[in-house]
């Protein structure tokens, strides 16, 4: 058994016993990325040295008991700003851009003694369902090496899925964090719009990015949540909200919750087997004392186009940063300033981004805003209202998280709508800001983790850490571990 | 119907230059995703107002004062792909002799 399979309170008090030193957990993460890295490509950078010798600094010091986080490996994901630590976002146009400053959650967790094992694989810019969007490579899933592992935040889920590091940090605009979780079997979770600081987030949809957690077991989560949450001077949009220590909310029972479960999410175009396995998860939430309820978010099938549209337009935005001229990729063999940009940009990114771009822009341009940014915008709103008043009456909304399992490696890549409807489930979460998780909820006659959604009111993550530890220790579902079946070559 | 000419006057505006095959690959990818996109258009959205952000916070102001995090004038050039004299460089702003307009 690897040593990063036990829980993060086993291993603190290991640590604070002298039983174990936070080098053993540095280099066993080392020894497992140097195992099943090749196949699996999660990390675009392992901080090899830089993390062994923090937990050399770190046992000389001494862990206290209450540094709950010290000596614990974690990485970002590539979107994420570490300072001098390449940082790429997934892309050419950031093939060589190291920052000179650390995000805050990154500066949080490091003053908690945590440890920076490297950068995760992510699609280019956070925009795709599968990693494969990545400039650098595609990375595969340890439950199917001839799988994706889902994404944008795939390297991060297969990284943590697979034993390489403890946990790992992700980005959520419409599903990035909560779909790839489902897809590797491990819990993670999108906080509400506003609880995590996003400044050093390398910005896609600014009104629906967030920082968030994954790791295999809940309270794990809670603990890295409570210590990276809170107000930012340098994020206006951060919450001044209280934060709550998440980890009470584990072990309280459930009983009286009221679920509300969508019909839609078990409609046409729902794998019949994920359909069942969230069924027998609602069935052990009753069995536990849930309350369940069916109800409707009739405007569910609205969400994708309108997300499409407004989503995209703010990346349109937001990438118009990338010019060639402060830093990353800048293009040979320009005759000019406009060419500097127009080269770079079109050199440095790749297809999915160049789409989304487009889009963004075309939704923006004259003649078009009211039909598509306006329109999109009113839809949203209708969007927050139907679960507002869904969560009004109700303490949690359960359904799958995605509408099927991990799909083979190159079979939708070709095909950019069909990879859009895999975020349907999850990108209203993020068009009413509300905090969204996906919990290991079993597997699929293939073998593959299907994961269960739970969606809860804006700043309650205490209700889903809740119920998410409550459905954990009835199913123990984290015990089966990723076979690194497939992947011939 | 998304016409090719659309296509190039989109990416114009977003300072990408594309490729015959790369216009054409987009043309139809952007008319099926713009087509699903129109979909909206069945939706009754009449006085319903536009959510263009989701932050409960209202006007967060700061004070009027220098931040500094300890980065220097260096720490900031060190990512610019062309430096002089402590300043960024970059090609001159007009053509040099040819042209292509």
């Amino acid at each position: 058994m690897s040593l990063l399979d036990k829980d993060l309170e086993t291993l603190h008090q290991e640590l604070v016993a002298g039983d174990i030193k936070a080098t053993d957990l540095v280099e066993q993460s080392l020894d497992t990325i140097e195992q099943r890295d090749p196949q699996l490509n999660a990390f675009i950078t392992v901080n090899a040295q830089q993390a062994l010798a923090d937990a050399v600094a770190l046992d000389e010091k001494g862990i206290k008991a209450e540094d709950k986080l010290a000596g614990i490996p974690i990485a970002y994901k590539d979107n994420i700003v570490t300072k001098n630590i390449l940082t790429t976002a997934g892309s050419k146009i950031l093939n060589n851009f190291e920052p000179v400053y650390d995000a805050t959650v990154v500066e949080k967790l490091s003053q908690a003694g945590m440890i920076n094992l490297g950068k995760t694989n992510m699609d280019e810019f956070a925009m795709g369902s599968s990693t494969e969007s990545s400039y650098f490579k595609p990375t595969h899933n340890p439950w199917d090496l001839d799988r994706v592992p889902g994404g944008s935040s795939g390297g991060s889920a297969a990284a943590v899925a697979a034993g390489e590091v403890f946990a790992a940090l992700g980005s959520d605009t419409g599903g990035s964090i909560r779909q790839p979780s489902a897809y590797n079997g491990i819990f993670g979770i999108k906080p509400t719009y506003g609880r995590v600081s996003r400044w050093g987030l390398i910005a896609f949809g600014s009104s629906f990015d967030q920082i968030g957690v994954m790791t295999k077991r809940v309270k794990d989560s809670a603990y890295i949540l409570t210590a990276m949450s809170g107000k930012d001077a340098k994020d206006s949009t951060s919450s001044k909200q209280e934060v709550p220590d998440f980890t009470k909310f584990v072990g309280q029972d459930i009983k009286g919750l009221r679920v509300a479960v969508p019909d839609e999410f078990f409609g046409d175009g729902i794998d019949e087997e994920v359909k069942t396995q969230v069924e027998k998860g609602l069935k052990v939430l009753e069995d536990l004392g849930a309350v369940i309820d069916h109800v409707q978010l009739p405007y569910t099938k609205y969400a994708v186009p309108a997300y499409y549209v407004l989503a995209s337009s703010e990346a349109s935005s937001n990438l118009q940063r990338f010019d060639g001229i402060r830093y990353g990729y800048r293009a040979e063999d320009v005759k000019n300033l406009e060419d500097v940009y127009i080269k770079s940009r079109s050199e440095g990114f790749g297809s999915e981004v160049k789409r989304r771009i487009m889009l963004g822009t075309f939704a923006l341009s004259a003649g078009f805003y009211d039909a598509y940014f306006n329109k999109a915008a009113k839809v949203r709103t209708l969007i927050k209202q139907d679960y507002e008043r869904v969560l009004a009456d109700h303490d949690l909304i359960v359904g799958p998280t995605s509408p099927d399992t991990a799909f083979k490696i190159g079979a939708i890549v070709s095909d950019p709508l069909k990879l859009y409807y895999k975020d349907i489930l999850t990108i209203s979460s993020n068009m009413a800001g509300v905090p969204s998780a996906s919990v290991p909820a079993g597997f699929d006659s293939k073998g593959l983790p299907v994961g269960m959604q739970m969606v809860a009111k804006r700043f309650d993550e205490g209700t889903i850490f809740k119920a998410a530890a409550a459905f954990e220790a009835a199913t123990k579902y984290y015990e089966v571990k990723p076979s690194f079946k497939g992947g011939a070559r | 119907m998304i016409s090719k000419n659309d296509v190039t006057h989109v990416a114009n505006l977003a300072r990408l230059s594309l490729s015959q095959d790369e216009i054409d690959r987009f043309t139809s990818q952007l008319d099926q995703i713009i087509a699903m996109e129109d979909e909206l258009s069945h939706v009754e959205t009449e006085g319903v107002k536009p959510t263009t952000h989701i932050t409960d916070e209202v006007n967060v102001f700061r004070n009027d004062v220098v931040v500094n995090d300890g980065i220097t004038r260096e720490d900031l050039l060190s990512n610019v792909p062309e430096t002089k004299d402590g300043l960024i460089k970059v090609p001159s702003i007009i053509d040099k002799g040819e042209t292509d307009a």
